[in-house]
C-alpha cells in the first residue's frame, strides 16, 4: 500500500495566498489546452490545480511545472471561473522555497541572478547577470555564440551603470515576504 | 502631449533598435518623451517568481518618482508596463501598503499618473491620424503580422485597452502606414519570455512555431511591441526560411522616411533590408 500524503488545508492557504479562487475550479483544462509551456510541464496546469484541490502538498511543490510557468497570462484570461493560474503558481514557488523544496536549479539560478544585478546597481546589467547566471547554473557553456553574436551588435554592454538611489532600491530588498528578496 | 518615460533595462542594450526609433517617431510626431530620472529596473519576472512584496516595491519606487511631475508613464516595455501598472493598482486600492511605501520611500501618492504602454499612446485615434498624416514612404505591398505576445494585452482587468483574444490596434497603426495587415491566430501566443536562457528548447520550439505561423499567413515581416519577443523570435528561430522581426516603430519610422533607419536595421540577427527594400 502506497501512503499518499495529503494536506487539506493546503488548497485553502493556496487560495488565499495567492488570492485566486482555486477551489472554484471544475477541470475544464481550458488552461492546459491554451498554456504555451504545458507540453514541458511534468503535471499540465489544470491537473497542478487539481492536485492543490486534493491537498497534494508535496507533489505539487516538488513539480517541474511550478518553476516553468512563465506568467504569460493565457489562461487567466479564458478560464470560465476566473481563476489566474500565473499568480497561483507563483505561491506555489514561494511555498517550495520556504520549506526547502530543491528548485528547478537553471530557472531559480537565472532569477536569482536577475535579482542580484538589480541590487548591484539598481537596474539589471546583462553582463555581469549572465556571468553569475552560467556560475549559478553551472552551465557555462551554451549560447556562447549568440552572447558574441548580440555583443557584437553592440547590444550588450560592457560597463555596468548604477542610478543615484540604489541604497533606496536595496532598501527595498529587505523585509521580501519570503525572505529571498533579502538572500547575499 | 508630454509623458514620463520609463525605458526599462532592455531599451539601451539587447532592445537597443526599439529604443532608437522610439526616440525618433516620438520626435517626428510631436509625442514628448521625458525619462523618469533616476529608474530602477521593475523586477521583470524574476521577482515575481521568488519574492512577492519585492515584486510590488520594485516598481513602486518608479510610480513614485512619477508623482512630482504628474505626467502619465510610458512604458515601450510589456513587461515593465505591467509590472508598474500592478504597483500602482496596489497603492490605490491597499491604502496601508501605500502609506509603507510613502514612508519609505518619501513621497506622496496623487493618483494622477496613470500607467500606459508605448503602442496604447501611439495607437489613439488621433495619433493614428497624425501618424497617417506624416507618412511619406507608404509600406505598400508590406504584409505584416502583428505580434502582441503575452502581457501586452492582459490580463483584460489591468490593460483593457484592447482585445485580449483578438487585438487590432498594431494592424490599424500598421495599415495607417500603408502596410497590409495580415491575419494569423498567434498573435497573442507567448514566445517563452525567460525561459530563454533556462530553457532555451522550449523558446526555440514556440518561436519557431511563431516565425512560421506568421510566414504560412503570408507575412514578410513580424511586427512587434517587446525587446524580449524580439530577441526571441530574432534569435531563436530554427527554421530554414526565417522572418525578420521589427519593433512597429521601426516600421513607423521607415514609412515616415526618417534618417537611421539603416542603424536599426543593423541590429537585427535575421537581416530585415532585403524584405524592405522591395516596400514602396
Ligand atoms: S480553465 Fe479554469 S476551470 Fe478550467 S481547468 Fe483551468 S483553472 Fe480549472
Ligand atoms: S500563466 Fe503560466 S500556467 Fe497560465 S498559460 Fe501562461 S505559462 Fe501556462
Ligand atoms: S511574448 Fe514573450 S517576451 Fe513578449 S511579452 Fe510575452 S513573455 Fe514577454
Amino acid at each position: 500500500m502506497t501512503v499518499v500524503a495529503i494536506e487539506p488545508s493546503f488548497s485553502r492557504a493556496v487560495q488565499e495566498r495567492s488570492g485566486e479562487p482555486v477551489l472554484r475550479c471544475y477541470f475544464c483544462q481550458k488552461c492546459s489546452a491554451g498554456c504555451p509551456v504545458a507540453f514541458v510541464m511534468d503535471y499540465k496546469p489544470a491537473q497542478v490545480i487539481r492536485l492543490v484541490q486534493l491537498g497534494r502538498k508535496e507533489k505539487v511543490l516538488s513539480s517541474s511545472a511550478i518553476w516553468l510557468c512563465v506568467g504569460c497570462e493565457a489562461c487567466g484570461t479564458r478560464c470560465p471561473n476566473h481563476i489566474r493560474l500565473a499568480p497561483m503558481f507563483d505561491t506555489l514557488r514561494y511555498m517550495a522555497l520556504e520549506e526547502g523544496y530543491k528548485p528547478d536549479p537553471m530557472v531559480y539560478a537565472l532569477h536569482r541572478s536577475f535579482l542580484d544585478s538589480i541590487r548591484l546597481w539598481g537596474r539589471v546589467h546583462e553582463l555581469s547577470m549572465l556571468m553569475e547566471y552560467k556560475l549559478l547554473s553551472r552551465d557555462l557553456f551554451s549560447d556562447l555564440g549568440m552572447g558574441l553574436g548580440l555583443i557584437l551588435k553592440g547590444k550588450i554592454s560592457f560597463l555596468p551603470e548604477r542610478i543615484r538611489g540604489v541604497s533606496e532600491v536595496r532598501r527595498l530588498y529587505q523585509k521580501g515576504d519570503t525572505g529571498e528578496g533579502g538572500h547575499q | 502631449m508630454k509623458y514620463a518615460y520609463y525605458p526599462g533595462c532592455t531599451i539601451g542594450t539587447t532592445a537597443v533598435e526599439f529604443g532608437l526609433s522610439t526616440d525618433a517617431v516620438c520626435e517626428a510626431l510631436g509625442v514628448e518623451l521625458a525619462e523618469l530620472e533616476d529608474w530602477n529596473c521593475c523586477g521583470a519576472s524574476s521577482a515575481h517568481s521568488l519574492d512577492h512584496e519585492l515584486a510590488l516595491r520594485l516598481p513602486a519606487r518608479n510610480v513614485a518618482l512619477a508623482q512630482k511631475d504628474g505626467l502619465d508613464i510610458v512604458a515601450p516595455c510589456p513587461a515593465c508596463y505591467q509590472h508598474v501598472l500592478v504597483a500602482d493598482m496596489k497603492l490605490r486600492g491597499d491604502l496601508a501598503w501605500r502609506q509603507e511605501m510613502e514612508a519609505l520611500l518619501g513621497f506622496t501618492y496623487t493618483g494622477q499618473p496613470r500607467v500606459r504602454h508605448l503602442l496604447e499612446v501611439l495607437t489613439e485615434p488621433e495619433v493614428i491620424e497624425a501618424v497617417r498624416r506624416r507618412v511619406t514612404r507608404p509600406l505598400k505591398g508590406l504584409r505584416v503580422a502583428s505580434y502582441y505576445g503575452c502581457v501586452l494585452v492582459r490580463p483584460p482587468e489591468f490593460t483593457g485597452w484592447d482585445d485580449p483574444e483578438h487585438p487590432t490596434r498594431m494592424d490599424r497603426l500598421m495599415a495607417a502606414l500603408g502596410a497590409e495587415p495580415v491575419e494569423w491566430s498567434y498573435k497573442v501566443d507567448c514566445c517563452g519570455a525567460s525561459l530563454s536562457l533556462s530553457r532555451s528548447g522550449v523558446v526555440v520550439t514556440l518561436s519557431s512555431r511563431l516565425a512560421q505561423e506568421a510566414q504560412e499567413a503570408g507575412a514578410d515581416v513580424i511586427a512587434c511591441a517587446c525587446g524580449m519577443c524580439q530577441i526571441n523570435l530574432d534569435t531563436r528561430q530554427n527554421l530554414e526560411k526565417k522572418i525578420p522581426v521589427l519593433y512597429f516603430t521601426e516600421l513607423m519610422g521607415l514609412a515616415f522616411g526618417l534618417p537611421g533607419v539603416e542603424k536599426w536595421w543593423g541590429k537585427h540577427m535575421i537581416d530585415p533590408r532585403p524584405v524592405l527594400q522591395r516596400v514602396g
